[in-house]
């Protein structure tokens, strides 16, 4: 399935010199925006917008729960500066064309990608559920329950995780931990995702430098 | 202290119990087996015939070896044959009472060296030790299921407990072949305080219409690189046993998270308890598993 990239800066799901970049051509029938301001076309079988951490309404506008048009939102999962996963978020609205949800769900799973497809709340599904399991972890690291070895360690002996929490959420940095943070603490208000002590710390430091 | 040569299990015609007592036996120490129900103690020395039989076909163990294992472990439903253990470990109901109870009537059968150690999940190892009349030498010891299988045991100090009995039991598990880490005495130690408010953060996001179970689950495995998806897991744990945990920890800790999702007690009312009644997040057929 063919797609049309429009880049502006960066992209976190598809950093320079990644393969999906390189497939892209030109006024196709699924129009990608990657940083860039994105135009409203009827005509297209799928929008797709690459979302930080914000919702995709933000960039649609929301119509008293019935908003949804050929436009979705989408996020390829990575954990910080890690390389990027093989999982693409695909983010509707209450009132999403369900052909624009298949038409985007066909060209990312041929592209190699797997989809998991959510509805536009904040943090999606993955920062939505493990923001707050890093939150406990690092704050039971400052309450002593054990070391940050230990923790790690009881996450992937118990529970067969590749990695633990602590590891994982440094690997991503505590600073764009307490950026994602941040942005879910602003929507939900609740005490599981306040920015932790370690991560207000790593960011405060880095706005040192 | 003396060494520990012998190890009595409480609670060992149950599930962790049974598997507690092969990782001691199996690791050369004399097992005593002890449970309130003969019955559940027949099918687990049953069980246990069967899984060293397993080892042998796999090669993992000689039938001579096999042999020597077995009589090293005996089973009763007297908790007098206990008398001469130098470290009993309890895994009996996870109900505070129960344990306090066992422990106290323990600590008028055994000698005053034997060290008590609980594989609770959810409770205080100090409330669990208080009242004993051998505080300094309670400890927790926390496997996870299948005992038999996984190394990893959470170890806590109570309040009261001594260093060098902690010291005795760390050294102990280790001569098991587990790997032990230590953890405070706190709800949950790690991996329950982890898990349980995690999985209730899931059947919420499931509740509020985030996304259906298996996109969830698809999330959580593809992006993490879980082997199982956290619905899945509460479909194996049982959705009865993780309103039980909550009903554990939420009156300690008093943290929201902890607290049973709505939809957990709807689908627990309606029948819907996971693999074990063919439904709870995923619907089962036999071992197939198919979508939501
Ligand atoms: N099942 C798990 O995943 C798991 C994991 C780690 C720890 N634990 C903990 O292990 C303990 C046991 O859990 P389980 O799942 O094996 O339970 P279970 O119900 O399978 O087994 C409990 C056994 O204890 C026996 N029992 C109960 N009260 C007794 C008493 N007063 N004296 C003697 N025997 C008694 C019962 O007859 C039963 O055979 C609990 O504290 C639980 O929190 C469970």
């Amino acid at each position: 399935m063919h797609y049309t990239i429009d880049l502006s800066g960066e992209s976190r799901s598809f950093p320079t010199g990644d393969p999906f970049l390189k497939s892209a051509s030109s006024n196709a029938d699924i129009a990608i925006y990657l940083g860039a301001l994105f135009k409203p076309d009827d005509t297209k079988a799928a929008i797709l917008i690459e979302l930080g951490t914000e919702c995709l309404g933000v960039h649609t506008g929301e119509n008293a729960g019935e908003e949804g048009s050929n436009v979705l939102g989408f996020s390829r999962y990575r954990n910080g500066d890690d390389a990027p996963s093989s999982l693409i978020e695909l983010v509707r609205q209450p009132a999403t064309l369900a052909s624009a949800i298949e038409a985007a769900q066909t060209m990312f799973e041929s592209a190699g990608f797997e989809v998991a497809l959510c509805s536009d709340q904040a943090g999606r599904i993955i920062d939505r559920l493990m923001r707050p399991k890093y939150n406990d972890a690092l704050r039971f690291l400052d309450e002593g329950l054990a070391t940050a070895k230990d923790m790690d360690l009881t996450c992937r002996m118990g529970l067969g995780y590749p990695d633990g929490p602590i590891e994982r959420v440094e690997r991503g940095g505590l600073g764009h931990h307490y950026d994602v943070t941040k942005s879910l603490f602003e929507i939900y208000g609740t005490s599981a995702y306040t920015p932790p002590r370690r991560a207000v710390v790593a960011k405060q430091r880095a706005n040192l430098k | 202290m003396t060494e520990i040569r012998k190890v009595g299990i409480c609670g060992a015609g149950g599930t962790m119990g049974a598997g507690i007592a092969i990782v001691a036996a199996r690791a050369g120490f004399e097992v005593v087996s002890y449970d309130q129900r003969g019955e559940a103690l027949a099918r687990a020395v049953k069980q246990t015939d069967g899984f060293f039989a397993k080892s042998v076909e796999r090669g993992k163990m000689t039938d001579g070896n096999r042999e020597a294992v077995l009589t090293r472990m005996s089973s009763t439903t007297d908790l007098e044959a206990l008398a001469d253990c130098d470290l009993v470990i309890e895994a009996i109901f996870e109900n505070l009472e129960v344990k306090q109870e066992l422990f106290g009537n323990l600590n008028n059968i055994c000698p005053e060296h034997t060290i008590f150690a609980s594989n609770t999940s959810t409770l205080s190892i100090t409330q669990i030790a208080s009242g004993c009349g051998r505080e300094d030498k309670v400890v927790g010891m926390h496997f996870c299921l299948p005992a038999q299988l996984m190394k990893l045991i959470e170890m806590s100090p109570g309040l009261n407990t001594s260093e060098e009995v902690f010291n005795l039991a760390w050294n102990w598990t280790e001569a098991t072949g587990q790997i032990p880490v230590k953890t405070q005495d706190k709800p949950g130690f790690i991996l329950n305080a982890l898990l349980v408010p995690f999985n209730n953060d899931v059947i919420r996001a499931v509740e509020a219409g985030v996304a259906e179970p298996a996109d969830i689950d698809k999330a959580i495995k593809v992006g993490l690189g879980y082997k199982m998806g956290p619905l899945e897991l509460i479909d194996l744990i049982g959705l009865d046993t993780q309103i039980r945990l909550c009903e554990s920890f939420y009156p300690v800790t008093h943290d929201p998270r902890a607290s049973a999702p709505p939809l957990l007690r709807r689908k627990v009312a309606a029948g819907h308890l996971g693999r074990k009644s063919g439904r709870g997040f995923f619907t089962y057929d036999g071992n197939t598993m198919f979508g939501a």
